[in-house]
């Protein structure tokens, strides 16, 4: 399969569609957008190439922003620093990436990839490590592979670059990352352990970006037609509904840097008189209808707004929101008892046994 | 305590009268395209009432449509010179970027990027750099601009970048509008920079807004000082909303939901404003309506500070009704109710239609709509009390029912009974709540901040004190202040269990004396 070329408009489905595979959390795509807009603008163009056509000793670079997306609303997001993350990278390692893929196709990191390579001229991989969003570095299918963690490269706008050179685990690149990231005043961008095109074709989540892209137009096709964009998401990606109703309360604390609490609903139409509750850390992590779990995570929890499409995330949930709670597949990498140990809800803890909903 | 409460609206310019807490007099006037005209002729009417009677007037309170109106209609704006203090961050992502092109173009009168701006715990993020904000200045100066908005990273948390480069400004351009977006408020440097692009833009239409709004009250011969109602139903000198007219956005629903509370003597209750073409829901706590603390768009433009939580629906007494299937708005005949509703020999079917043809409206000629029978009238009210209780109920903070203040001209929509609601309550002078809203307002202050290592009662304490003070230099009596919201939000991936905490308070507008 040849490059596909991103259109402006793919970007702008990307943007709704990555907040919906962002779970909850993941940061608002916004600011990329409008990065990625103006990139296009300039004459900048970029390409998807499928995973699959790497070459096994490609080099691969894995992009994210780090940090707290509040000082993201007032330190915007600009597209050269993370270019400057994958430039750092490739002095430090002496490699010439083939192309940039996103860490985390939730949220908006599903366009850091795309802004790095409209200025190094390098082609997006169709490709990330979550499938969704998740708060942390050992969430991803390659450190359920056992993958090496480092190296890793932090810049910030203002000439501050560093390079962890290596750590023993993923939960100590979490730890060291983050104490760097907070220096920087919360905010970094990043270039993950570079892979290479043998471990991203059997170890990456293939296909996410177009994942994200079919999903983001759907919604906006189904809003300019004024049809159902429950439906319509239904309609490419092979989700179930959970529920649909109403929010009656939503309680929030943050403990160790992380925005944690639940959201109940109360039903409407087919779920009248049931109530379901969502738990989340950042990200929506377990339902719960009627006291019984009935999905959470690695299975894909998104709370859609029910007449707009949009995702509705865990900062700004509020009483009153229509909302239609839906899940999608999982990636099958983290359906094995190594990828439960990572991204199950022990991981999150939660004393229950994961159950996917799309267990038949 | 005598206070003249005026609302500008697009079609009527309503005056009221407050004499020691009751309504001395109420009166309607066409809006004038000029200003002065509609508020002078509202204010003879009133005299006329002899509600006046050479009594000495401690205020009149203006709430007007006017500036949210230029930014819509894309009028009377002025160039504006914008100024980021934040480089090397952001700089892809510059002053205008996400404007309509239209509205970019005639409020863009130059971008300045230079360094500047602080960390979220208060650590400047690079010093600010002096010579290129002079340099910026010189260069607007060359321009021509008059206007200037300066912008900076977290300046709600420090604002000292940008007040240090605002005194370069003026030293270069002594005689321009310059807005600080530290002085508006939240977080987000775009839409708060957005903010104060647009109060920038709206400079010289602000001044000769004031002016003639003076201009009017001296003309009346009313000797009385002149309070511009804000966002939150509160006042501020006419100094004050000369330098920052986006606080006057959306005073006018505002003010219409502060008169119900005030008229139905419920502090805590949902209000319903009705109109001719739209009706507005919102949700009164502590006497105020509830601040919308997400973006709002104005004119195209993404904004976020102090507005009210609104939400609006395309239905009114003008709205049209089609009956096989049933649809009820969102078009309306509006204004031209009198000569194109059924009733008053028109040709387009209305809410009003409906209302007069069932009694609940005794205005028109009923035989005019006696072809509508009790059924398809019901089915319309049906169709409408559906459309309010979901609205209602999207409005609501929690479950349970709650009391429903229903005020405007198409208050007769709203039936008695309504899912959610303990009860509608009606007012007397309900279709001059808005100006009633005006006369009430007091002065407020607000703290929008982000706490670090603190308990969570401490931080908020803080934050009342802050806010306090911010009232009490906008003109409230300190003894009068009380805290009418309090907002507490952890935040993640920061150390030092991060909290940001919101705090309004108000109180009375503070005797000057010789008033």
């Amino acid at each position: 399969m040849p490059l596909r070329d991103i259109t402006l408009d793919d970007v702008e489905s990307l943007a709704v569609g990555a907040w919906i595979l962002g779970t909850g959390g993941g940061g608002s795509p916004y600011l990329g957008l409008l990065n990625m807009r103006a990139l296009y603008k300039e004459g900048h163009r970029v390409q998807l190439m499928p995973a699959e056509e790497l070459a096994d000793d490609d080099w691969v670079a894995a992009v994210s922003n780090m940090g707290a997306p509040l000082v993201g609303q007032e330190r915007l997001t600009d597209s050269r620093t993370i270019a400057k993350a994958v430039d750092l990278m490739e002095r430090h390692t002496g490699y010439r990436f083939r192309g940039i893929m996103a860490l985390e196709i939730g949220g908006g990191n599903s366009i850091q990839p795309l802004m790095a390579a409209a200025h190094l001229g390098r082609v997006v991989i169709d490709a990330d490590m979550m499938g969704r969003a998740y708060p942390e570095a050992q969430m991803t299918s390659v450190a359920v592979g056992d993958l090496q963690p480092y190296p890793l490269t932090t810049v910030d706008c203002r000439g501050l670059e560093s390079v962890v050179q290596a750590v023993p685990t993923w939960k100590w690149m979490e730890r060291v990352s983050r104490k760097i990231c907070v220096e920087y005043g919360s905010i970094a961008s990043t270039c993950k352990a570079p892979r290479t095109g043998a471990e991203v074709k059997r170890w990456g989540i293939h296909g996410t970006t177009t994942k994200a892209i079919a999903i983001g137009a759907a919604v906006l096709e189904a809003q300019r037609r004024h049809e159902d964009p429950i439906a319509a998401i239904l309609s490419v990606e092979p989700g179930k509904i959970l529920f649909t109703g109403k929010v009656v309360d939503v309680e929030r604390r943050a403990t160790e840097g992380f925005l944690r609490g639940r959201t109940r609903f109360e039903g409407s139409d087919a779920w009248r008189g049931s109530s379901m509750e969502l738990n989340f850390q950042n990200e929506w992590i377990v339902a719960w209808l009627d006291g019984e779990p009935v999905a959470m995570s690695p299975d894909l929890i998104c709370v859609i707004d029910s007449v707009a499409g949009e995702a509705v995330g865990t900062e700004t949930i509020r009483y009153g929101q229509r909302v239609t709670v839906i899940a999608l597949p999982p990636p099958p990498v983290f359906l094995t008892p190594k990828g439960l140990q990572h991204v199950g809800p022990r991981a999150f803890n939660y004393d229950i046994d994961f159950k996917s909903v799309f267990a038949s | 305590m005598r206070r003249i409460g005026i609302d500008v609206g697009g079609t009527n310019t309503d005056a009221v009268l407050i004499e020691d807490g009751k309504v001395a007099g109420a009166v309607k006037a066409p809006t004038s395209a000029d200003v002065t005209g509609g508020i002078l002729d509202s204010l003879k009417r009133l005299a006329a009432t002899g509600a006046l009677a050479g009594k000495r007037i401690d205020g009149v309170m203006i709430g007007t449509t006017h500036f949210i109106n230029a930014v819509v209609q894309r009028r009377h704006l002025t160039k504006v010179g914008a100024l980021r203090l934040g480089m090397p961050a952001s700089a892809s992502l510059p002053p205008f970027c996400d404007w309509p092109e239209d509205l970019a173009a005639l409020v863009r009168g130059g971008v300045w990027m230079v360094e500047g701006g602080h960390e979220y715990d208060g650590r400047p993020f690079m010093p600010l750099d002096v010579v290129a904000v002079a340099n910026a200045a010189r260069e607007m100066k060359a321009l021509g601009l008059k206007a200037v908005a300066i912008s900076s990273i977290f300046s709600p948390l420090d604002p000292s970048h940008e007040r240090e480069a605002a005194a370069i400004v003026a030293r270069e351009l002594p005689d321009a509008s310059i807005t600080l977006s530290s002085d508006l408020g939240r977080i987000g440097l775009l839409e708060r920079e957005n903010a104060g692009l647009l109060n920038a833009g709206l400079a010289e239409l602000a001044r000769d807004t004031i002016a003639a709004f003076e201009r009017s009250i001296r003309e009346s011969g009313i000797e009385a000082a002149l309070y511009i109602t804000q966002n939150d139903g509160t006042v501020v000198e006419a100094a004050q909303a000369r330098r920052l007219p986006v606080y006057s956005f959306a005073s006018g629903a505002t003010n219409s939901m502060r008169g119900g509370a005030y008229l139905s003597g419920l502090d805590d209750a949902m209000v319903i404003d009705v109109g001719g073409t739209t009706t507005d829901v919102g949700q009164l706590r502590n006497g105020f309506p509830r601040e919308a603390n997400s973006v709002v768009k104005v004119g195209g433009v993404r904004t976020l500070f102090r507005m009210p939580d609104l939400t609006s629906i395309g239905l009114g007494g003008g709205s049209h009704v089609v009956l096989d299937p049933i649809k009820v708005g969102p078009v309306s005949v509006g204004y031209r109710l009198l000569q194109e509703g059924v009733a008053f020999g028109g040709s387009q079917l209305t809410t009003s239609d409906i209302a007069i043809a069932s009694g609940r409206l005794g205005i028109g000629e009923r035989s005019r709509v006696a072809h509508l029978d009790a059924a398809t009238c019901a089915r319309v009210f049906a169709e409408c009390k559906r459309m309010i209780e979901e609205t209602v109920d999207r409005m609501k903070t929690e479950a349970g029912p709650v009391p429903l203040v229903a005020v405007g001209g198409g208050a007769f929509l709203v039936s008695d009974e309504l899912e959610g609601v303990s009860r509608v309550v009606r007012v007397a002078h309900g279709d001059c709540a808005n100006a009633v809203g005006a006369a009430i307002a007091q002065v407020s202050g607000e703290c929008d901040q982000i706490f670090r290592d603190l308990t969570r009662v401490a931080a908020i304490a803080q934050a009342s004190d802050i806010a306090a003070d911010r009232a009490v230099a906008a003109g409230a009596d300190r003894a009068t202040l009380k805290t009418i919201e309090t907002e507490d939000m952890p935040i993640a991936y920061l150390p030092g269990n991060a909290v940001r905490v919101r705090v309004r308070v108000v109180g009375d507008v503070a005797d000057r004396g010789g008033l």
